[in-house]
């Protein structure tokens, strides 16, 4: 997961006036003299951020529109149009990456979603043990990814896994998780939910602290049962929580890359697990074909720097 | 724990509410349990079983013989030590670099506030809105053949220290952080004659230990977890860190020796988590969570 930021407003900052510029008498040139130095100091403060900010972030955010419309072949770079896009799309396994990423995207939505709020929302009326349940359902979130995801692969096991064991306790019987097209995605959702889902847990619970309690009461009044307290009540308190994170959830499901991976391999049964960034991946570090590389991660970049952008409207909004 | 919940105060103290109520504390108190320490107990455990029975149907719940030798095994076989001091070089490193790179900026953006600052601090913010896997390639043809200075990154520490620096997010929370710091107590060191370093130095910085302490741990935390951009710019094994590592020797070592080593793997970042639970959970909600 990347970045939920609740307070993430760029302008907030800023509105702060300007410092008055009341100074005393002075020269115009020892004035000028002074403000060149400071600025001099106040550049060189930010120098080092900034070459960091050119090299590894803007300089390659530049590159990647320009390397979707080249190809380079003996060490010659030329210009294509739009030829890499063609290769791409006349690709089988592009149509199937979108098909699985949006069919991630979508189960990630109802588990990674879901799971969470509810999660909140059952610890949130507990009054004992809330420390020690906030631990439990962070404690994966410190793990390193690589380690969840080979844990899993180990629990999911169709022979000595510990998930098919746990069923056989309530009598279903044994699955192949990973090795059957039907469930192999699926099974990769679970595992990302359950290594991701904490921040958002936490989240949700700081969020539910500031329903009213009033609200409920009111609701109790009109003979509200439990499930209408969530509906007419929680939902409306938190939306834009909710809507924000909803947005989050998408950003970064859509950018699955290390769970399949390393749980199927990342094609996955039959190509069941080929995400677009596996693709990207593939293009990139297995074919060397940089130009189809960047042609899909600049698809990917559109349509997510879309929610981004929705994201940060929405951010602003729960600030002000 | 006053506020008022979804369940009524009334109904809980009725004594079918209190059982009721106890009742579903227990049983969420054991599904949690067994949910986020089970598959934990799974890994310690799977790492004490000898071969056999690691990969034995059924599964046994506790292993029918424990074997502590595993841990040492997998800690020769995969050399996890150096695995270990690689990403805790890394880390520091990174730690380093963000504390004096993203400080300085942000620094420099709230309270010295040169000509464009707000420019900068736009095209700093617009990086949060591009998709981090996207830049992947580029990135990686940039440390290829780093423009101006000519040189080639791969397998060095620089391709993880510099990228951890172009942390918008970071910048912003020190900033926010900066902005509240009263305009009074600096004009008051400056009066004194005090530059703008010894400014930050003594009289930012020490009011600012809470988010220098929460962008510490993240900036830590965030070497350790990442995989696929160590893994590109890595590829020499000696240089690996843990979580590449113990992927590419995955399948070269039995079930139970891999299962120890990811044991291993995971103590570092759960020890500081237990250690900072407080720092980390504040954190994480006051200013969002960067992972």
């Amino acid at each position: 997961m990347s970045a939920p930021t609740l307070t993430h407003d760029p302008a907030a900052g800023e509105r702060r006036p300007r410092r008055p510029r009341t100074r005393t008498v002075r020269t115009p040139s020892a004035g000028a003299g002074k403000a060149l130095r400071r600025n001099v100091t106040a550049h060189g403060f930010l120098i080092g951020a900034v070459l960091c900010f050119a090299f590894f972030s803007w300089y390659p955010i530049v590159r990647e529109f320009l390397l979707a419309f080249q190809k380079t072949e003996d060490g010659r770079v030329g210009w294509t149009g739009w030829d890499n896009f063609v290769t791409i799309w006349n690709d089988p396994a592009f149509g199937q990456a979108w098909r699985n990423t949006l069919w991630f995207t979508a189960l990630a939505l109802v588990l990674g979603f879901a799971v969470p709020f509810v999660t909140a929302l059952v610890i949130n009326e507990f009054r004992h043990g809330q420390g020690y349940l906030r631990l439990l359902v962070y404690l994966p979130v410190m793990l390193p990814p690589t380690a969840s995801v080979l844990l899993f692969k180990y629990l999911y096991d169709p022979g000595y896994g510990m998930f098919n064991e746990v069923l056989d306790v309530f009598g279903i019987p044994a699955r192949q998780w990973l090795q059957d097209p039907d469930t192999a995605m699926l099974s990769v959702v679970v595992a990302s939910t359950w290594m991701n889902m904490g921040g958002a847990t936490l989240i949700y619970l700081a969020a539910l602290q500031s329903v009213p309690g009033e609200l409920y009461e009111a609701a109790e009044l009109d003979g509200a049962g439990l499930l209408r307290k969530v509906w007419h009540v929680t939902i409306p308190q938190t939306r834009l929580i909710l809507a924000l994170m909803l947005l989050m959830q998408i950003i970064a499901t859509m950018q699955v890359f290390i769970e399949p991976f390393l749980l199927t391999g990342g094609a996955g049964p039959e190509g069941s697990t080929t995400t677009v960034v596996y693709l990207i991946y593939q293009y990139a570090f297995n074919f060397n074909d940089y130009g189809a590389a960047a042609a899909l991660g600049l698809m990917l970049l559109v349509l997510l720097a879309a929610f981004s952008a929705v994201y940060a409207r929405l951010n602003r909004a729960t600030e002000a | 724990m006053s506020t008022r919940t979804l369940i009524s105060p009334a109904a809980l103290a009725r004594p079918r509410g209190r059982l009721l109520y106890r009742l579903c504390f227990a049983v969420v108190v054991v599904l949690f349990t067994l949910a986020f320490l089970g598959p934990l107990y799974w890994m310690v455990s799977g790492g004490l079983k000898t071969t056999q029975e690691a990969v034995q149907t059924p599964p046994t719940w506790v292993p029918g013989s424990v074997h502590p030798q595993n841990y040492q095994r997998a800690w020769e076989v995969m050399d996890l030590a150096r695995l270990l001091l690689n990403t805790l070089y890394y880390a520091l490193g990174a730690l380093a670099f963000q504390l004096v790179l993203d400080v300085a900026a942000a620094y420099s953006l709230s309270k010295l506030r040169p000509v464009l600052g707000k420019a900068i601090l736009g095209m700093m913010l617009v990086t949060l809105m591009i998709p981090a896997t996207v830049l992947v390639v580029p990135q990686y043809l940039t440390v290829l053949d780093m423009p101006v200075i000519e040189r080639n990154l791969l397998d060095s520490p620089w391709a993880i220290w510099l990228p951890s620096v172009t942390n918008a997010f970071n910048i912003f929370l020190l900033k926010r952080f900066f902005d509240s710091v009263p305009k009074e107590l600096l004009d008051a060191a400056s009066m004194d004659g005090a530059g703008p370093l010894r400014v930050l130095w003594s009289v930012v910085l020490p009011i600012s230990r809470p988010v220098l302490g929460v962008v510490s741990i993240f900036a830590v935390v965030g070497v350790w977890k990442d995989f696929l951009w160590p893994m590109l710019v890595l590829p020499d094994p000696n240089r690996q860190t843990l979580a590449v590592g113990i992927y590419s020797l995955a399948t070269s070592v039995p079930e139970n020796v891999l299962i120890a080593a990811l044991t291993i793997a995971s103590l570092p970042t759960l020890l500081l988590f237990l250690l900072f639970q407080r720092n980390i959970m504040g954190g994480l909600t006051a200013g969002g969570l960067k992972g």
